[in-house]
């Protein structure tokens, strides 16, 4: 890693630094009417001067924070860098919320200006502004279907540059002063959680703390100005900002902004990244899209990536990790990464891959075993916003499945009795903003962040979380009942986009499924099983048999775990709809929230436990627009197969 | 709306008492309209009331018997299909006429076709001024592609994607031709509900950014009666009602055809 100097202490001076020591490397690149575009530091840097100037020339102030909504683009990376310049606090907010979830932020803050990406977002912030008179200019990127809006809160981002470039030539000493002001224990941002229960909290996270947290991962990882990240998920996500904004600005490496969110895979084949992060979600994904691709192969390809995926399974791990490997298995992976794994990579656009990243929840063992067996450095990583992202990382070489790896250098952890996992570390938030109640309950007199995931260290230091301390629960007989350990084991089953496990002080585990629309339709057209749609073919008898095999396969591999063989899944219904963010039933980072489901389908968690075999549904929906409708179905429930531990174990 | 009606020009294209008969089958009958420069004007009516027809014959598809067509100041009795188009008359199909063995890019790149200059031999061979000329028409072709939101299907063969993507695409080929009218001929058929609000916003744009006169044809009422300035309303091959979605709406003759009427 390239030294940076010492000083340099808010993200405004390392980015005046990079000016300098790497003016024509690139900064960010985007694709832009098919072509990829590149800002050099140097224009970046043009551009954030720009726009501070014309923020300070509208008001923008020390202290005040700007909204920032849209997706990955060089605008908004440079509007967070231009209001933390005059000392100001980005707000990053997620631009697939609806807009009565961006009142609640704006309000919380006293937001006061905002950048918006486009019509879409405008059309959102014009929305809520009664309810947000705070907010006095909203500046938006792409003036699309903009022309004939008329609110005087509005302005093109062009225009405001021009302000700024001609207020910086009138007075070009301002905005060092400005910039030479800041300090580290300046708020950088705020990032506001997405709130798995109650209202979002304004997470407050100095340039300090962001900071070192950047730069004790990079150094660990040894990433350089050479390095190239694909920024594809929301900004407002402190993973994505950590790495397209936090450590970009320490080591001065490339981001690349894909074209849309759906080129995001021909753009990150084109890209090459070499440094990448990827919650368990958008990996199942991907490793779902193979399958299905696979399945449709010729019986020879099929076969090919049948026996290679079997070597790189056996072997393929130990080889990444530098363990022994036998001659001959070793000259059968080269074989093998000839023929499929390195064309899979290619596919994936992980050809380049050096460190990869999954964090966010907890990883299916086969699936992160996938990526490892065919070469591709991926570890798992535990953090929060809260923490500035790195607590823990899996050093090279000392990879598993089932743990997160020990503390990053800087950060003390320890366990309560109750398992709760406790947290000090320089990249700790400063407090939930305006809300010291809850800062006072996350963050005792000590300094100790308490983070409500519940885990222990195993044999190797290494920390292994099981579940959030409030969901760990026991079945009456006092089992051991870990909810989102069986939906994580279910959801690693193509067909199985989501489950949401009940069984807390009951006798018995039943479960809720969705079904994957691609791979169960996929799946239901090489059947020839016609269905009309998503509801008809989470309702059709083959899809349940299907369910229901990929259930007796848990219910095996739990009876072989001596502490869940007692959390079988006795009973199980497939859903009549999507589980979707904007009825609540997902969080915006695409988690379960079980609590809520239990309660809006009551009915169903009733039938699953009253021994019905079929059950009528009424539910409300959200489109995108806001609007709500009525969907009813009659949803089947059936009873899954379970097998005695003593036997299991004997079979095994 | 308001907007835009200030926006509103001239007469671009009149017809006058155009009828149309195939052998017995009258197909429209003593039609007359006009479509002002800049402005959304639809074509309605329920099935077999002849609205596809008349765009053949703006289109010069369909030669009517009698009547004509004043466009640009000028007088037809019936249109040439290619001298239409040179003339900034551009179309999409209600059952797509795309070129499905062919990518999303090769399919609007065939649109830019009658602004080619190089002649086919430099073409072929891709050297010098039809190089640059290629380059040129890629890069109005790549507006196109991102002001529809299409580049996740730029490299794709158009026979793969779902409906309402090759009607995006249609859509897209028709505008490379960066026409001064647009004649969509159901735009919005066969699409769920937010395919056509985003072909409804497509549209809206369209007229907006381009000043692109639009005529479309649509049988579904409500989509028609928020997006155009003004209505035609056909019933077996006869004008029944013309003005604004509201003076539409309110006629009773309308409500007849469209609901029915005891006799």
């Amino acid at each position: 890693m390239a030294e940076i100097p010492a000083g340099l202490d808010t993200f405004p001076k390392l980015l005046l630094h990079h000016a300098r020591a790497r003016a024509e490397r690139p900064a960010i690149r985007e694709k832009d009417l098919g072509i990829w575009q590149t800002w050099t530091w140097q224009r970046f840097a043009d551009e954030v001067r720009s726009l501070a100037c014309g923020l300070a020339e509208h008001g923008f102030k020390r202290g005040d924070h700007l909204a920032l909504i849209g997706d990955n683009r060089p605008r908004i990376y440079a509007a967070m860098c231009a209001a933390q310049c005059l000392g100001g606090i980005s707000v990053p907010l997620y631009q697939d919320a609806v807009a009565a979830e961006m009142a609640f932020p704006i309000q919380n803050a006293g937001i006061t200006h905002a950048l918006a990406e486009d019509q879409e977002q405008v059309d959102k912030l014009l929305e809520i502004l009664p309810q947000c008179p705070s907010l006095a200019r909203i500046y938006f990127d792409e003036p699309r279907g903009l022309r004939h809006y008329a609110q005087p809160q509005l302005m093109d981002c062009d225009k405001l540059l021009a302000i700024g470039a001609e207020a910086l030539e009138r007075d070009p000493a301002f905005l060092d002063v400005e910039i030479a002001k800041g300090a580290g224990s300046d708020t950088a941002a705020m990032f506001f959680t997405s709130g798995t229960t109650g209202v979002p909290k304004g997470v407050v996270l100095t340039h300090a703390a962001l900071i070192n947290r950047a730069k004790a991962a990079a150094q660990m990882e040894g990433l350089s100005d050479e390095d190239v990240v694909l920024a594809y998920l929301p900004p407002a996500w402190i993973g994505q900002n950590i790495f397209s904004y936090a450590q970009p600005f320490v080591t001065g490496y490339c981001i690349c902004c894909p074209e849309s969110s759906e080129t995001v895979m021909s753009d990150m084949r084109e890209i090459g990244p070499t440094y990448y992060f990827a919650p368990p979600a958008v990996l199942e994904g991907l490793l779902t899209r193979v399958s299905i691709r696979m399945e449709d192969a010729g019986s020879l390809k099929r076969a090919m990536y049948r026996y290679f995926m079997d070597v790189a399974r056996r072997v393929g791990g130990a080889i990444l990790d530098g363990r022994p490997v036998g001659a001959f298995d070793r000259l059968l992976y080269r074989l093998g990464d000839l023929l499929v794994y390195g064309p899979l990579r290619n596919v994936l656009g992980m050809s380049r891959v050096r460190v990869a990243y999954t964090a966010g929840e907890a990883i299916g063992p086969d699936l992160f075993v996938f990526y490892r067996s065919i070469g591709i450095n991926l570890k798992q990583l535990y953090g929060s916003t809260e923490t500035s992202v790195f607590v823990c990382i899996q050093p090279d070489g000392q990879v598993k499945s089932d743990t997160v790896g020990p503390a990053v250098a800087g950060v003390e952890l320890k366990f309560t009795p109750q398992r709760e996992l406790l947290i000090r570390s320089p990249g700790l938030f400063k407090e939930y903003y305006r809300n010291p109640e809850a800062t006072a309950l996350a963050k005792d007199a000590e300094g100790w962040y308490h983070t409500g995931d519940a885990g222990y260290f195993d044999a190797d230091g290494h920390v292994k979380i099981i579940d959030r301390v409030k969901d760990v629960g026991a079945l009456s007989d006092g089992t051991l009942f870990a909810p989102k350990y069986l939906e994580n084991k279910l959801k690693f089953f193509p067909f199985i986009k989501e489950a949401v496990a009940f069984g807390n002080g009951r006798d018995r585990v039943c479960v809720f499924i969705n079904i994957d629309m691609e791979a169960v339709g996929n799946w239901a057209e090489r059947r020839n099983l016609p269905y009309a749609g998503y509801v008809d073919l989470a309702s059709r008898d083959e899809v349940y048999t299907l369910v229901a095999e990929c259930i007796e396969k848990v219910n095996l591999d739990l009876s072989q775990d001596r502490e869940l063989a007692n959390s079988q899944i006795h009973r199980f219904l497939v859903l009549h709809k999507e589980l979707d963010a904007d009825d609540g039933e997902l969080t915006r980072s695409r988690k379960v929230r079980r609590g809520h489901i239990g309660e809006k389908y009551g009915a169903l968690v009733d039938a699953l436990y009253g021994g019905r075999q079929v059950v009528h549904v009424e539910a409300q929906v959200r489109y995108e627009d806001g609007r709500t409708g009525m969907i009813s179905a009659d949803v089947k429930i059936r009873d899954a197969k379970t097998f005695p531990a003593a036997a299991a174990r004997k079979a095994a | 709306m308001g907007e835009q009606a200030r926006r509103v020009g001239e007469v671009i294209l009149a017809v006058e008492r155009v009828s149309l008969s195939f052998g017995g089958v009258r197909a429209l009958f003593e039609v007359s309209f006009d479509v002002r420069e800049h402005e959304v004007r639809a074509i309605i009516g329920p099935n077999g009331a002849g609205k596809s027809s008349m765009l053949n014959v703006i289109n010069g598809v369909y030669h009517p018997q009698q009547g004509t067509i004043r466009y640009l100041g000028r007088e037809y009795h019936d249109m040439d299909p290619h001298a239409v188009a040179a003339s900034g008359i551009s179309r999409t199909f209600q059952n797509l006429a795309l070129f499905k063995g062919m990518t999303v890019l090769d399919n609007i790149m065939a649109g830019r076709n009658l602004k080619m200059r190089t002649n086919l031999l430099l073409q072929a061979l891709r050297i010098g001024p039809a190089l640059r000329e290629e380059i040129e028409h890629r890069e109005v072709v790549e507006r196109i592609i991102d002001f529809l939101e299409i580049q996740a299907y730029r490299k794709m063969q158009v026979g793969r994607l779902p409906y309402g993507l090759q009607k995006r695409v249609d859509l897209a080929r028709a505008l490379a031709m960066e026409p001064r009218v647009l004649l969509l001929d159901e735009p919005m058929a066969g699409m769920n509900m937010e395919e056509k609000q985003d072909m409804c916003r497509f549209i809206l744009d369209v007229n907006d950014q381009f000043g692109t006169t639009i005529v479309l044809i649509e049988h579904d009422m409500g989509v028609v009666m928020d997006i155009s300035d003004r209505v035609v309303v056909l019933d077996y091959g006869k004008k029944i009602g013309d003005g604004t979605p509201d003076e539409v709406r309110a006629k009773q003759a309308v409500i007849d055809a469209y609901l029915g009427v005891s006799h």
